[in-house]
């Protein structure tokens, strides 16, 4: 499904190397954590993989169905069925909700080959996958984001996930900001899209969205590598100790 | 250079400009009418580029003697406001063509040409015909509609004196590449009456337009406009509009190309508790100059103002605004506001404006901004993200930039037709 080999990327604006060798294989229907304290990269992966401006990769490429992403423009990418969803999603004046949903759905659709979706079909899809993210019809007629709060622009960002049924889904911080029920509701909404097929990878500070999305393999990313491996457990271990005695003991190696 | 020689020069080019032309003959009132703005015209001048009030937008070949030509331009589309149940009255390059046009009726209405209405012996258009134009001299001169006013060779009356379901459609063809049109409309809503206009079409090579409009109390007059598409023609209009008690004024204006554009719109809210909504949606290539100017004065209590103003330029285009909310002493509870913004989709481009406020009393509520910036990067990203490719990305977000000038078309057809038209607009200017 996905593989991330030996990724070096440099900020593009100034000679800062952020990640400095990530090895990363995901298969159908896996679910990753990466986990790792401020500042070791984790984010800038998930940019660097989304196509965001400003990162320059050195070396290293990031292959999903044997395809390098790196080499295509941010739409394409997403039509390939890679989808991020934002730890701080934009607002957007101006563009109805409903109208960005249905435009991001058929351009996708489109630049897959396939037929459009028509309004009625999109309506029934739209409005009861709506309603399982508790999003009410006036949330799906405002501007994209606008007005919303914590707990619905991250809402809306599952909604959206639901709705362009990517075959890798990235979340980046997506617990924080919420609270205990928000994070029940985005973390049900996750695991309805969990077929076997699709693969995740789970970007968080804490173990406490992991209660709710279980992963098969936690990655503990620090200085920009991934320096260790292992399944849940590590997540609980470092809730528990914190990433100090973890560097230690891969520096001490 | 000094006062006086601007003004000389302002005389100078007066006497340019209408030499040779002879003020059309009507009634007596009539030509007592155009006597007079003639003789204010000669005695104000015409505008120079020097002149404060036009130091963005140069005057010179709105006042020279003879248009520069413009290419006649025919779209393939069906123009804007086809489609829908109206009164449609055609000027060809600024003369009206009764073959193509409706019949001059319509229920809750009487219209008629302007010619015919000042060389009746006696009509309510003796009471307004310049009278606003002459009004909207003080504080800043409008010469341009003093001339127009003077040597006006067409154009409509309409009183509107009950509720009329179908609009007016005033539709300006462009068919002389050498065409100077001067028109001249006089709108009277009587009390309780509500009625629609709609303008479409680049007119002639050169126009000069005065709508001159009275809202009496507890009336409603919606003013939509599209100006034409012909990319060389030049055009300077002015609405002057005064408004009773509880009324509701509102106009929309698109432009898309057109080399020059100096829209003016002065309001005078007079009765209280009413309504003033002007917007307008600007969008120019090249060597497009748009300039809109407007002046609200609020001269009543609890009465609401909007100036809703967004340009999207590109290429090298220039967007002019310069608003201004006078609020007079003793309209208190004025609830004001001001918006101009410009979008560039380049470097090259241009937006300048100067909101104004002057405020007299000591209860009010106004609020004005200005911007001008680039696309939101951001906002671009998470559309592509996506995967919404980035010409769409743009016009989907360019739309959403001038929304909040489209939501004020009330009616949701003709939103949507103007909304076309501007999408079309963007498509024919892919860059990828």
């Amino acid at each position: 499904m996905l593989e991330i080999k030996n990724l070096h990327v440099k900020l593009e604006e100034e000679d800062k190397q952020i990640l400095k060798g990530v090895d990363l294989k995901v298969g159908p229907g896996e679910v990753h954590a990466i986990m790792g304290p401020n500042g070791s990269g984790k984010s800038t992966t998930s940019y660097v993989m989304s196509g965001r401006d400003g990162y320059e990769v050195t070396e290293g490429e990031v292959l999903l169905d044997g395809e390098n992403l790196l080499e295509m423009e941010p739409e394409e990418r997403a039509a390939a069925g890679l989808f991020l969803a934002f730890q701080y999603p934009v607002e957007i004046p101006g563009v109805g909700n409903m109208t960005f949903l249905r435009t991001a759905v058929n351009a996708q659709r489109k630049a897959r080959g396939e037929e459009e979706m028509s309004s009625t079909e999109f309506l029934k899809e739209i409005r009861a996958k709506a309603k399982s993210l508790k999003i009410d019809s006036d949330m799906l007629k405002r501007p994209v984001n606008v007005g919303f709060s914590g707990g619905e622009k991250k809402r809306n960002e599952i909604l959206q996930m639901a709705m362009l049924e990517p075959k890798l889904c990235i979340l980046d911080e997506t617990d924080s900001g919420l609270d205990v029920d928000a994070m029940k509701l985005v973390s049900d909404g996750v695991n309805a899209l969990r077929d076997g097929k699709r693969s995740f990878i789970v970007i968080t500070h804490y173990q406490r969205l992991l209660d709710h999305i279980k992963p098969d393999v936690v990655h503990i990313m620090s200085n920009g590598r991934i320096i260790k491996t292992g399944g849940p457990e590590l997540a609980l271990e470092v809730e528990h100790n914190g990433y100090a005695d973890l560097l230690a003991e891969v520096e001490g190696a | 250079m000094k006062r006086a020689e601007l003004k000389q020069r302002k005389l100078d080019a007066t006497s340019a400009r209408v030499e040779g032309m002879s003020l059309p003959a009507g009634a007596p009132w009539a030509d007592a009418l155009r006597q007079d703005a003639l003789s204010r015209l000669l005695a104000m001048g015409l505008p120079q580029a020097r002149d404060e009030y036009w130091r963005w937008t140069r005057p010179d070949t709105l006042i020279s003697d003879v248009p520069t030509p413009a290419e006649v331009f025919t779209p393939t589309e069906a123009p804007v406001f086809s489609g829908l149940d109206r009164i449609k009255l055609v000027f060809v390059d600024g003369v009206f063509d009764a073959e193509a046009s409706d019949a001059l009726e319509g229920e809750g209405l009487e219209i008629m040409r302007l010619t015919d209405a000042l060389s009746s012996d006696i009509h309510w258009v003796k009471d307004a015909y310049g009278v606003q134009e002459k009004k909207a001299q003080d504080p800043v001169e409008r010469p341009l509609a003093t001339l127009n006013t003077a040597f006006a060779t067409d154009g409509v009356v309409i009183r509107a004196t009950g509720k009329v379901a179908k609009p007016v459609s005033l539709v300006y063809l462009h068919k002389s590449e050498t065409s100077d049109a001067i028109l001249h409309h006089v709108i009277r809503v009587e009390e309780g009456a509500d009625l629609t206009v709609l303008e479409n079409g680049p007119a002639a090579a050169r126009f000069n337009k005065v709508m001159e409009v009275e809202v009496a109390d507890k009336a409603g007059f919606h003013h939509i406009r599209a100006q034409g598409r012909d990319h060389e023609r030049r055009a300077v209009t002015h609405v002057f509009a005064t408004i009773g008690r509880e009324s509701l004024f509102k106009s929309f204006t698109m432009t898309a190309n057109g080399v020059l554009t100096r829209n003016e719109v002065v309001i005078d809210i007079q009765g209280d508790d009413s309504m003033a909504h002007v917007a307008g949606a600007a969008m120019g290539d090249g060597d497009f100059h748009h300039d809109d100017t407007v002046f609200i004065t609020h001269d009543a209590e609890r009465c609401e103002s909007r100036q809703v103003f967004k340009k999207v330029l590109r290429n090298g285009a220039k967007g002019i605004f310069q608003g201004k909310i006078l609020v007079k002493a003793g309209a208190q509870k004025t609830d004001g506001y001001q918006i101009s913004q410009g979008l560039l989709l380049d470097e090259d481009s241009q937006f300048l404006a100067k909101p104004e406020l002057e405020i007299y009393a000591d209860d009010v509520a106004c609020s004005h901004g200005s911007t001008v910036g680039a696309i939101d990067e951001e906002a671009l990203f998470y559309l592509r993200s996506r995967g919404v490719p980035t010409g769409d990305a743009t016009d989907l977000l360019t739309l959403a930039f001038l929304a909040e000038a489209i939501e004020e078309i009330e009616d949701e057809t003709i939103a949507e037709d103007i909304l076309s038209r501007l999408e079309g607009w963007l498509k024919r200017r892919r860059r990828t």
